[in-house]
């Protein structure tokens, strides 16, 4: 299951990055792929729509909240303690 | 070159249904935003708007006009009747001829498409009602508007999201100027506050859950208001020969494009259209002392719009006012440089500046005087208003106290 959902999460950041899945490595922020707000934007909503959670994240502050979007590492992990949540 | 002054204003807002009241709100700081009461709000994530209340249209307007009025056609016919009514014009004989009206908007009838839609994708009907097309129509308020008070000239629609009205009334300075018109009715109005128009804002994730706080530190994102504002747009010689009342003359407008993203505002954009009203309407910075922001309340806006007359306004800029009156009445979208002319006007005549409310802690990135929570006296007189939109289209008003 936890790789599953890394793999999509890669998937889909890679997509929004416009580079292979290959090419992303778990260290590298949102930034460092070429993501920028609007990407960042369209990011969340995908992860939201596949997994179906919701995320809290506004886009005039996108550190505040809980969801860490500091790295693909985080992301994965933040989506993984939604999902999580979601099961119980 | 042929000036513009006002004769008339009118509107109705999340802060009041007509303009005294409205300029009493502004005055006290009151603050039009609260809990949204509308259709499917458990819905929703965002459940805070600035909403026109206490309002029942069947108290202005009866059944058949009901079945072609959207409500923000209904806001824009009734800031009209008001705006007319004080400028004691009657549009009959050759002056029909030589007045229109341009009304700004964004959404145009946006709760009747959220309505029928509704009906017949969710409710599965397989008929609508036969006005659905001239109802939900961009044109439909201007339209109206040239019906019932017999505007017979040019008269149409602009839409360019957020700076809406600015374009709108440009382009009624424009036609006066060229002396295409003599009198223009012209303003904006928006009514978006229904689930669709609500969930289409929510996606984009820009949106306060906790109010409209313009250039704090903490502002977390902006808040939909509705309503409109329309003024009436008069030849300067043709008021005068008439002795009508001034409310002030529109002095200045300007235009400009980012072209580059579709979303995020920039600072030249923003610079290139402050400078450019200044400039139409003759003024240096030290004669403007005050500036209606647009001022949404998103971190991306307050900061570039206050780069943006830093370096218009250089060492001058820490003398000027610049207020975001958004966080009284919300952000009216398409028909919010209409409201927030008033604010300007408020300013010229009345010697008042309308403040920033919400404000708590200061923004180091938003180093102007902003007018924290308290309205000011002050003796202004010029003033601009801003408006920049989505798209990158900016434009900005210059008024000049009559």
């Amino acid at each position: 299951m936890a790789d599953e959902i890394r793999q999509r999460v890669i998937e889909i950041i890679a997509e929004q990055a416009l580079v292979d899945v290959s090419d992303v490595s778990m260290d590298q922020s949102p930034a460092d792929l070429g993501i920028d707000s609007m990407g960042l934007v369209e990011s969340i909503f995908a992860l939201e729509e596949s997994f179906d959670i919701q995320i809290p994240f506004n886009a005039n502050d996108p550190q505040a909240g809980d969801f860490d979007i500091s790295t693909v590492a985080s992301i994965i992990g933040a989506v993984e303690g939604l999902v999580a949540a979601q099961r119980s | 070159m042929r000036r513009v002054v006002i004769t008339g204003a009118g509107t109705i807002n999340p802060l009041g249904h007509d303009v005294a009241s409205t300029l009493t709100a502004m005055c006290e700081g009151r603050c039009g935003i609260g809990p949204l009461d509308i259709p499917l709000i458990d819905r929703l994530t965002v459940r805070i708007g600035a909403q026109v209340r206490g309002y029942d249209e069947t108290a202005h307007f009866d059944r058949p006009q009901l079945s072609l009025y959207d409500r923000f056609t209904q806001f824009a016919l009734l800031s009209a009747q008001e705006a007319v009514e004080q400028s004691g014009l009657s549009f009959d004989g050759a002056l029909s001829e030589r007045a229109g009206v341009v009304v700004g908007t964004s959404g145009g009838g946006l709760n009747t498409q959220d309505d029928n839609y509704r009906a017949v994708y969710e409710a599965g009907k397989d008929r609508v009602h036969p006005f659905v097309v001239p109802k939900l129509m961009n044109s439909a308020a201007a339209a109206h508007i040239s019906i019932r008070h017999n505007l017979r000239g040019p008269s149409f629609t602009v839409s360019s999201a957020c700076a809406s009205s600015n374009h709108a009334m440009g382009q009624a300075l424009a036609l006066i100027r060229a002396g295409m018109a003599d009198a223009m009715l012209t303003g904006g109005s928006e009514a978006m506050l229904c689930f669709g128009g609500v969930k289409a804002w929510e996606g984009l994730r820009v949106m306060s859950k906790t109010g409209c706080r313009p250039f704090s530190a903490d502002r977390d994102g902006m808040v939909q208001g509705e309503g409109a504002g329309i003024f009436v747009f008069e030849e300067r010689e043709h008021a005068m020969r008439r002795g009508a009342a001034i409310l002030a003359e529109v002095a200045g407008f300007a235009m400009s494009s980012d072209a580059a993203d579709i979303v995020a505002p920039s600072r030249d954009g923003a610079a290139r259209a402050l400078a450019g009203a200044m400039r139409d309407a003759g003024v240096a910075p030290d004669n403007v002392g005050y500036i209606n922001a647009h001022g949404t309340g998103t971190t991306a806006n307050d900061r570039t719009e206050c780069a943006a007359v830093m370096e218009v306004f250089g060492p001058h800029a820490p003398q000027v006012a610049i207020s975001s009156t958004k966080s009284m009445h919300g952000h009216l979208i398409g028909g919010t440089g209409a409201v927030e002319l008033l604010a300007c006007i408020l300013a010229l005549r009345d010697g008042v500046i309308a403040p920033t409310i919400g404000h708590r802690r200061a923004d180091p990135d938003c180093a102007l005087d902003v007018v924290p929570n308290v309205a000011r006296e002050a003796d202004v007189g010029v003033a601009l208003s801003n408006a920049f939109a989505f798209g990158g289209m900016n434009a900005v008003i210059a008024l000049r106290r009559a």
